[in-house]
């Protein structure tokens, strides 16, 4: 079991613990992630580290409330366990001798971008970054963001908060104006990170993303994570609990990807339902 | 006494109840079906079936005490040289190991060794009230990377030994491809429990969520004081064919599909983990996983199961009861068929429509039997012009895995063959210094005995070593 050591409610929708996991938090490295069960009977999801504690052992996490099992984790308090928490799968994001990055988040993956972004300014690299939300209310990160980047555009698609838009709008003005980035390294919506890598593409920037499959065992094992690239065009399948989670964009099947990331919404949207009935009824 | 030609026959569940539950489908030997088989046993001289067992049970002298009615004292001789004598009475080959070698089967059928194991190791768990006797200690330690089948069993040896033992699990429960791989309606999860506790009465110490290669590696775990790891970290990512189609929602590995269902419990209502259900499924393999697969996909409320293998029924690789079972339970077998193309919904006035990117179908090429391969297995060539559709939901592949990469990738002259099969000499030990590894990670997808029989070997070594 291990001990929720803290817990905070970004927004109505996102909520930050932090887990004691030693022997997690002991290698933890930005890009990487965790899969957790909440319950005997839970389903293992993953979740991307958020940032990591070696003294106290905390590993913080941030969800987004999207099905039965994020709901049932967001009912947990602090002090409380959860069952099962392992970690940290995945390779990290490769940050050595990269000195000017733009890092461009989308929602709930601002959570995961802001370590990739504290990591690249503690080696001494610039960072401009570039997060954005469906609206003000959904707004997570400002502070820490602005702290680890020399730049920080904020956006909304509503117009609420900041420059209204999406993020490849100030990213396409930047590359517009020659503003030169060694690399662009994008984590959020699928859809984001697919129009992000379309941006960049005229301009030669390698973009990186950050993929977030349906994941079951996290370790290489079932496959339900695999995505196609095209490498040098031939298509090769990947997986990403073990071959990344990070991945070049130019070469990621993205509409592939977003395909089967909708496999279980029926299913999802039945779950969180009859969840959220339960906990109404308690 | 006349001997009786046939074996006893296994009581089983009756097929059209069975195929819709996940209750164990053989049922096991009665007391008296357990003594009359075991009068079969010829007690000949020379005991082929010994050499037939990858662990070496000592089988006639087990039978010899169960012709007494001595059961008791029947596993316990059985217990001298397997783990796991409850498991591998269930999922052992045995047609193709013990008892393809037994004297009478020259003649007539050979004794149902397996059953018999079954019979001894089941009524010890339920009638045995003697807690195994821990050793004592000899003071050195030793980590297992893994708890399936490879590593349970060198765990259970060193423990017995007097060595101090640990268990590293990648997944929040024990017993690996025992637990995620094979249904509970051919081997009862609470059976493998039942294993992995009385090697904790043993003193074997179980670390679950521990991914080596991530959480810690094999050279952290010498540095915590471990003198040597034994490596049965299993069967790595399952392979595809390379057709398209196969990211179509739907297609699983069966790695995936089974994992869902029996490490998850999808197969339970109230369980939190997703699965596709119903309809037409066709499942692409012919080797236990692929039964395993398809007769789960029965039991969740299939309509129609389909095995698609390129072979003929007398090359499937499956455990023959297996075979047997899967066709009672009225699973389709479309034999010489290989697949082409897996085909998927596609509303070309909607690009929203819902139902895009779901599996419609598959489509497969007849086959015929050529020349034999290297192998000695005739190959199959694709009849040209033969392709016709499969109308299906669902589509399971079951053509094997490759080796995980963590270990080899964080583990410092841990050398492996082209394959990615961590390499190892005859005693199990691999090219780095006391690290041993045994099962699927050395030689790919094998068998649960097999894996048993390696990390036997490890075992041995490793008391041998720190005899010295």
């Amino acid at each position: 079991m291990y001990k929720i050591l803290c817990k905070k409610e970004l927004n109505p929708t996102v909520t930050m613990m932090e887990i004691e996991a030693p022997l997690v938090a002991n290698k933890a490295k930005a890009g990487q992630f965790i899969i957790l069960r909440v319950d005997e009977e839970g389903e293992r999801i993953p979740l991307t580290i958020a940032g990591a504690n070696k003294e106290t052992g905390g590993v913080k996490i941030i969800f987004q409330i999207v099905g039965a099992t994020t709901e049932k984790l967001n009912h947990k308090k602090e002090g409380e366990y959860i069952q099962d928490f392992a970690g940290p799968l995945g390779k990290p994001t490769e940050i050595e001798g990269k000195k000017s990055v733009c890092i461009v988040g989308g929602g709930v993956g601002c959570a995961i971008a802001l370590p990739v972004a504290q990591a690249f300014k503690e080696q001494g690299a610039e960072v401009t970054s570039i997060i954005g939300f469906r609206s003000k209310d959904l707004l997570i990160l400002e502070d820490e963001f602005r702290a680890a980047s020399s730049e920080l555009i904020v956006m909304s698609d509503d117009g609420s908060y900041g420059r209204h838009g999406n993020v490849t709008v100030p990213l396409k003005e930047m590359l517009d104006a020659g503003k030169h980035f060694d690399e662009i390294i994008t984590i959020g919506p699928v859809i984001m990170m697919k129009f992000v890598t379309l941006t960049a593409k005229p301009y030669n920037v390698p973009v990186t993303v950050s993929m977030n499959p349906i994941m079951i065992d996290g370790t290489g094992m079932c496959g339900g994570c695999r995505l196609t690239l095209n490498v040098d065009g031939k298509k090769v399948t990947k997986f990403a609990c073990v071959d990344g989670p990070d991945f070049n964009g130019y070469e990621v099947d993205f509409d592939e990807a977003m395909s089967r990331g909708r496999m279980y919404f029926p299913f999802e949207r039945h779950a969180h339902e009859e969840t959220c009935n339960l906990f109404k009824q308690a | 006494m006349a001997l009786d030609p046939k074996k006893h026959a296994m009581p089983v569940q009756d097929p059209q109840v069975r195929a819709h539950n996940f209750n164990e489908v053989a049922l096991g030997y009665t007391h008296e079906m357990a003594l009359a088989e075991a009068q079969r046993c010829l007690n000949c001289k020379n005991r082929p079936c010994v050499q037939g067992c990858p662990v070496n049970i000592s089988i006639p002298e087990f039978i010899a005490c169960l012709k007494k009615d001595d059961i008791e004292g029947a596993y316990q001789v059985i217990n001298k040289t397997s783990s796991l004598p409850a498991v591998c009475g269930r999922v052992c080959p045995q047609e193709s190991q013990c008892e393809s070698k037994c004297t009478l089967g020259i003649k007539f059928e050979p004794v149902g060794i397996g059953r018999l194991e079954r019979f001894v190791a089941d009524w010890h768990n339920a009638n045995s009230t003697a807690a195994p006797q821990k050793a004592a200690s000899n003071g050195h330690k030793v980590a297992i990377v893994g708890s399936g089948p490879s590593g349970l069993t060198c765990a259970g040896d060193l423990a017995k030994a007097g060595f101090e033992v640990t268990v590293y699990e990648a997944l929040h429960v024990a017993g690996g491809v025992l637990v995620y791989g094979i249904p509970e309606f051919r081997l009862p999860k609470s059976i493998v429990a039942k294993e992995v506790d009385t090697l904790k009465q043993l003193g074997v110490e179980f670390v679950t969520n521990a991914v080596i290669g991530k959480t810690l590696t094999i050279d952290e775990l010498f540095e915590d004081g471990n003198e040597a790891v034994f490596v049965g970290s299993g069967a790595g990512l399952p392979n595809f064919m390379g057709i398209p189609g196969e990211s179509l929602k739907g297609v699983y590995s069966a790695n995936e599909f089974l994992t869902r269902s029996n490490l998850m419990k999808a197969f339970r209502d109230k369980c939190d983990t997703p699965i596709m259900k119903g309809g037409k499924v066709v499942v692409v393999g012919g080797g236990n996983v692929a039964m395993d697969a398809a007769r789960t996909a029965l039991r969740l409320g299939a309509e129609k199961v389909y095995i698609v293998y390129r072979r003929s029924m007398q090359e499937l690789p499956a455990r023959k009861e297996e075979v047997e079972h899967a066709e009672e339970e009225g699973i389709d077998f479309q034999l010489l068929r290989n697949p082409v193309e897996i085909l998927g919904f596609q509303n070309p006035e909607n690009p929203r429509d819902e139902r895009n990117g779901f599996v419609t179908g598959m489509k497969v090429v007849k086959m015929e039997l050529g020349e034999p391969d290297a192998k000695g297995r005739r190959r199959p060539v694709a009849v040209e012009g033969s392709e016709y559709v499969l109308d299906c939901d669902t589509v399971v592949i079951a053509i094997g895995t490759s080796p995980n990469p963590l270990i080899k990738s964080t583990t410092a002259g841990l050398e492996v063959n082209a394959h990615g099969g961590i390499i190892v000499n005859e005693e199990g030990l691999t090219s780095r210094e006391n690290v041993y590894a045994g099962g699927d990670a050395v030689t790919g997808a094998a068998t649960v005995i097999s894996a048993m029989g390696a990390g036997k070997t490890a075992a041995k070594a490793i008391i041998d070593h720190f005899a010295k």
